[in-house]
């Protein structure tokens, strides 16, 4: 892995060098983007760091332990693992039969994937209540008779999930297919290669970066996911109750430990945020090396 | 036979990339197909090597009927204009990739890349990632893997399409030779005259999805089939309705038995030769010939003086206007109709 990393990111360094601005705009420039940055993200994320150590570590640390929040942060992982499970393998599916295949229909096919990205959380959680709940809905009392809950459990938990980050895998991945090409496909299949061993040996390895990169994307929007899962899940603390909806019932409550716990809550998710960040700005030289 | 077309055909849409193909291209030797880009040669060797289905028609290879046949069974070797390398591997992977498919034994892998290596002439780089190759080294590497699977047949679209002019020649030099120690039966598509005339021991010319004549590259040369046939192989001129190579002209500054008068209208010289335009009565165009400079000089022939030319006895003739049926002939927009074709061009 490290061998191509090293010429490519020598190649981005040169790509993304642009033209020179005269330096009487650049200055301005400069630091209106960083007083933008400043006033609409570090300084309220800064605060919630602050006002998480307000009292000292002890309090902090506290606020974890409970076992509300460590069951809230084990079930926002554990939905948010299933969920990026289920969208790598549609994805890559999907984008396979969107890159590789003609058929009708398919640029509708191709927008539809968009459309979790467009429409509000709140509505797809709404649309799942309408299908999936156990009494109203059309298909949840049939699931429900067989044993299987959907609504303000689990499995809606993951499925609203997966519904909102789905496009992140396919739209990184379309490209990187479009870009390869058909070649080296056709040439592994001339060579005696089946289906699934030209899938494994040669497409795979094309688009690992990207895919990667798609799968970093879609875990940390997962793991912030609020609005969706709100509406299926109930919030119901140690059952239902993601970190995302213990962050805003804790705060709306009363009593400096509630607050913590909120703050607490969030920073943990701000900070995981960031890791993802991290990764996927390390991960990018190499995404261009295919 | 090797490789068996009967009745193919093949469209995309409303465009007939192909019609009723019926080709035998023998065993053991090195066919070009030959063709202007978009003509369907390409599409002709796709279908061979089952990456393209044809609508109709069948194919045989080796005497087995490989018309439903999967790609991955026919066991052809596939050379792609643009090397098509597995990226993410090294050279040795990439060559020994269709035997590991194969489940061979590690040994023999090795052994046989090794080998292929060798004959390519990249054992120093089997280590190194395509990226850090040449254009004509991943070449010669797509090649080492096509026959590392010990191809029945050997095919190549262009192989030498994406590679500049002294690398392309330097290849195809070389793609002879490796032709005459390997003997795989081998087809090559190209739209390059020269090359196809330097390396093939068959041409198939190919021309808006028809065959339009087959042959060794001598008879093709010298006893093509059509106006199109004529002008795609090499430089053509008119005289008296018949369309000749200018270096089959006999020019003199006297009258001689057969000729017809002229004037030299132009006189050029292009490197080792003399082209000479010849206003010709009757002619709609200057009637091209090409000398060599000796022979222009010790003729005397120079702009204005009076000339007569004839073509030499057994000189390669073709009718004005008798082509083939799909033969789209030289450019009629030219009104008077008298084709100087570029080869190649």
């Amino acid at each position: 892995m490290a061998e191509p990393t090293a010429p490519a990111a020598g190649r981005t360094g040169t790509r993304t060098r642009t033209v020179r601005q005269p330096s009487l705009l650049r200055w301005p420039l400069r630091i209106a983007v960083v007083v933008y940055l400043a006033l609409l993200v570090v300084w309220p994320v800064g605060i919630v760091a602050s006002k998480t150590f307000e009292r000292g570590l002890s309090p902090v640390l506290e606020a974890l332990g409970q076992p509300e929040v460590i069951f809230a942060f084990e079930l926002t992982l554990a939905n948010a693992v299933w969920a990026v499970v289920i969208n790598t393998v549609f994805g890559v599916g999907i984008s396979l039969l969107l890159v590789r295949y003609e058929f009708p229909r398919r640029r509708a096919l191709s927008a539809l994937v968009d459309l979790p990205l467009s429409v509000s959380p709140v509505v797809v959680g709404l649309a799942l209540l309408l299908v999936y709940s156990g009494r109203t809905g059309w298909f949840g009392p049939t699931l429900e008779r067989l044993g299987v809950q959907v609504i303000y459990a689990q499995p809606g938990m993951i499925m609203a999930t997966a519904f909102v980050s789905l496009p992140l895998v396919i739209r990184e991945v379309v490209p990187v297919l479009h870009e390869i090409g058909t070649d080296q496909e056709q040439a592994a299949t001339s060579l005696g290669a089946s289906a699934w061993q030209t899938f494994g040996r040669i497409t795979l390895p094309a688009i690992r970066w990207a895919l990667v990169y798609g799968v970093v994307l879609s875990l940390a929007r997962s793991l912030g996911e609020y609005g969706a899962v709100k509406v299926v899940s109930g919030g119901v603390a140690l059952r239902t109750q993601t970190a995302t909806l213990l962050v805003e019932e804790r705060y709306s409550q009363f009593g400096a430990d509630n607050t913590t716990a909120a703050y607490a809550a969030a920073f943990v998710l701000a900070l995981l945020a960031v890791v993802a960040l991290v990764v996927v700005s390390v991960l990018r030289p190499s995404d261009h090396d295919r | 036979m090797s490789i068996r077309l009967a009745g193919v055909n093949k469209s995309f849409g409303d465009f007939a990339a192909l019609t009723d193909i019926d080709l035998d291209l023998p065993s053991g030797q090195l066919t070009a197909l030959l063709g202007p880009s978009g003509g369907g040669k390409s599409t002709l060797l796709r279908i061979i090597a089952g990456l393209e289905v044809g609508d109709t028609g069948t194919v045989e290879i080796e005497g087995v009927d490989a018309t439903r046949l999967p790609a991955r069974k026919r066991n052809v070797g596939f050379v792609f204009q643009h090397y098509a390398a597995f990226r993410h591997m090294s050279v040795a992977d990439n060559v020994g990739f269709g035997l590991k498919i194969r489940k061979r034994p590690k040994a023999e892998v090795k052994a046989r890349t090794a080998e292929m290596l060798d004959l390519v002439h990249l054992s120093p780089f089997a280590e190194r990632l395509p990226a850090q190759l040449s254009g004509g080294q991943r070449q010669r590497m797509a090649l080492a893997r096509a026959l590392a699977i010990e191809p029945t047949v050997l095919l190549l679209d262009e192989p030498f399409g994406a590679l500049d002019a002294k690398v392309r020649k330097e290849l195809r030099d070389w793609l002879r030779r490796l032709h005459d120690e390997v003997h795989v039966t081998t087809v090559f598509v190209t739209h390059d005259q020269e090359e196809a005339l330097e390396v093939a021991d068959r041409i198939v010319v190919i021309n808006d999805g028809r065959v339009e004549q087959e042959g060794t590259p001598d008879e093709l040369y010298d006893a093509p089939a059509s106006e199109f046939v004529m002008g795609f192989l090499g430089p053509v001129t008119a005289l008296q309705g018949h369309l000749v190579r200018p270096h089959d002209l006999e020019v003199e500054s006297h009258a001689f038995p057969g000729a017809v008068e002229g004037r030299v209208a132009r006189l050029a010289r292009v490197g080792f030769e003399v082209r000479v335009e010849l206003a010709v009565p009757g002619e709609p165009a200057p009637v091209l010939v090409t000398l060599t400079r000796a022979e222009a000089a010790h003729k005397q022939l120079a702009e204005g003086v009076a000339a007569w030319v004839r073509p030499v006895p057994g000189a390669g003739r073709v009718a004005v206007g008798a082509s083939s049926a799909a033969s789209a002939g030289p450019d009629p927009s030219t009104g008077s109709g008298v084709p100087l074709v570029a080869p190649g061009a």
